[in-house]
């Protein structure tokens, strides 16, 4: 083995900020539904603390063993509407206090599942959750929700959009930080281990690991060996270092399936940045010769980089899944954070980049007195870039009560700090509410 | 049979090998390679290990080292070799 091989690991991790972002075990929850909702809370408490009992500290003994970071140990499980069919609003509390129980019992970081998919429609179940939100993202500590209101086969669900708008106002009367707890999806994929957006999809295995792995940094370092070069050289540097970074996603994930005797599912391979400096995102895409990102030619280098990702994980893992490409969070990278202070990066090109990204408008701090409709109206912008361009996009808007324009809000760990983004203040209301459901692009019937 | 890479960061000083060397005998580990070179002052080496298995031994083992790292002021890492493998093999 060459020296500078283990040189060049050691540094990644010790310098770079190469880690596996998270080990999430996801757990299908079908076989829990009982005659009532305390039943099947329960069994739901069960079912994942029988499953899940030594993730924690099966992930802390291959941290030690590889000497590389697993930041995060999560649980992903069943759409909850699915499971609580019949449920009230009121009812839902079981439902999501035996989630947060169990991930606390277990010791996992966060448990995400606490999801609907209403692309088409709602169901009693779908509503009831949607309506439980206010108070389960408040009352709860470590449970994630997603809603899925669009899909490039079923079209957009203007209604669900709606009402996702004002359920985000409703929430932000409550908390200034829960709505870090939810995002809604279009075209969500059903074995993402990263959060807010994780659930278990009811085509999963029973209890699966998923993996996520991250490392702009990594990327960055690589990117810094290369400048002046032209743009091919920089695809190839990102692949090849997508490609190392994936290989240990791969290890950890199938070591860690193994010795929980469980299946592997997939690695997610996403650029995931946090607020550290030299993990960033908008920083690699500096590097690729932007004075700040948000600037013009920042789309071109976000597509190159999010391509040249999933070119080099697909090749190092057996199955990539996920969201897999970079994530473009504002409150939790640094970069992206000074380019918004300093008036570079706006709303309209982060929307213009979600069509290239691999997720969409993320930890967005907009002022509190900005109208559900408008809310709803942006949601329904993403929705047609994902559903248009058979992409999954989502927005995890947080709208602040009390703040203004510049203003800084902090959400704490990992979640960083984002300043107040200007919103248009022009009324897309009746857009809105005129409700209903945007059909499906032409180019999804493939039959 | 596993094997794990030890490595050895710092400033160079009288002694290093010698504990890294001592607390490997300790634990009845046996060397199967080492690499080791000064860049500028700066002592780095590598050295290949052999593990009869993986289990509270390996933990113990980098609690040991990372102590003995404390003492000598250099930085150790114990890491199971695949890691290593993984990155750089198709």
């Amino acid at each position: 083995m060459e020296t500078n091989q283990i040189t060049e690991t050691i540094n990644m991790v010790a310098e770079e900020h190469l880690d596996i972002r998270t080990v999430t075990m996801g757990i299908s929850l079908l076989d829990t539904i009982a005659g009532t909702p305390q039943e099947t809370a329960k069994n739901i408490y069960q079912k994942i603390t029988t499953y899940a009992k030594d993730l924690v500290k099966v992930a802390q003994q291959i941290e030690r063993e590889f000497g590389i970071p697993i930041t995060n140990k999560r649980i992903s499980v069943t759409p909850i509407a699915l499971i609580a069919g019949k449920a009230s609003p009121d009812d839902m509390l079981y439902y999501a206090h035996a989630l947060d129980d169990a991930a606390k019992a277990v010791g996992v970081d966060f448990i995400g599942g606490y999801s609907a998919l209403v692309q088409k429609g709602f169901a009693n179940g779908d509503l009831s959750l949607i309506k439980s939100l206010p108070r389960v993202l408040t009352e709860t500590d470590l449970v994630m929700s997603s809603i899925n209101i669009g899909s490039t086969k079923a079209g957009i669900n203007l209604d669900a959009i709606k009402l996702m708008g004002e359920t985000i106002k409703a929430i932000t009367d409550k908390s200034d930080t829960a709505n870090a707890k939810l995002v809604v999806f279009a075209n969500a994929v059903e074995d993402n281990p990263f959060m807010a957006g994780a659930f278990h999809g009811v085509s999963e295995a029973d209890v699966v690991i998923n993996v996520g792995v991250s490392g702009p940094g990594v990327v960055k370092r690589a990117l810094e060996k290369v400048k002046g070069e032209p743009i091919q050289i920089v695809a190839e540097t990102v692949k090849k270092t997508a490609f190392k970074i994936t290989r240990v996603g791969q290890m950890v994930g199938s070591l860690a399936a193994e010795r929980l005797g469980v299946e592997f599912g997939i690695v997610d391979l996403s650029l995931a940045p946090t607020p550290a400096r030299g993990d960033s995102v908008a920083e690699v895409l500096e590097e690729i010769g932007l004075e700040m990102v948000g600037t013009h030619g920042t789309t071109a280098a976000l597509m190159l980089l999010n391509d040249a990702v999933k070119k080099g994980g697909v090749m190092a893992s057996q199955r990539v899944g996920g969201l897999s490409g970079a994530f473009i969070p504002v409150s939790e990278d640094a970069g992206m954070i000074d380019a918004v202070k300093a008036g570079v990066l706006s709303l309209a090109k982060l929307e213009a980049m979600t069509a290239v990204c691999s997720v969409g408008l993320d930890m967005i701090a907009i002022p509190g007195e900005t109208d559900a409709t408008t809310i709803a109206a942006m949601i329904a912008d993403e929705a047609a870039i994902g559903v248009q361009n058979n992409k999954t996009t989502a927005v995890r808007i947080l709208p602040t009560n009390g703040t203004k324009v510049g203003d800084i809000v902090d959400y704490g760990g990992l979640l960083g700090t984002a300043p107040v983004m200007p919103v248009v203040q022009k009324s897309s209301a009746d857009f809105i509410n005129r409700g209903g459901h945007i059909p499906a692009p032409i180019h999804s019937f493939k039959n | 049979m596993a094997k794990a890479v030890v490595t050895v960061i710092g400033k160079d000083k009288p002694g290093i090998i010698a504990g890294v060397s001592r607390t490997l005998a300790e634990h009845d580990i046996n060397i199967l390679d080492v690499s080791q070179t000064i860049m500028s002052d700066i002592f780095t080496m590598s050295m290949l290990v052999n593990l009869e298995k993986l289990d509270e031994e390996f933990n113990k083992l980098q609690n040991d080292l990372n102590h003995l790292g404390k003492q000598l002021n250099v930085e150790i890492h114990t890491q199971r070799e695949e890691i290593f493998d993984a990155m750089s093999r198709v």
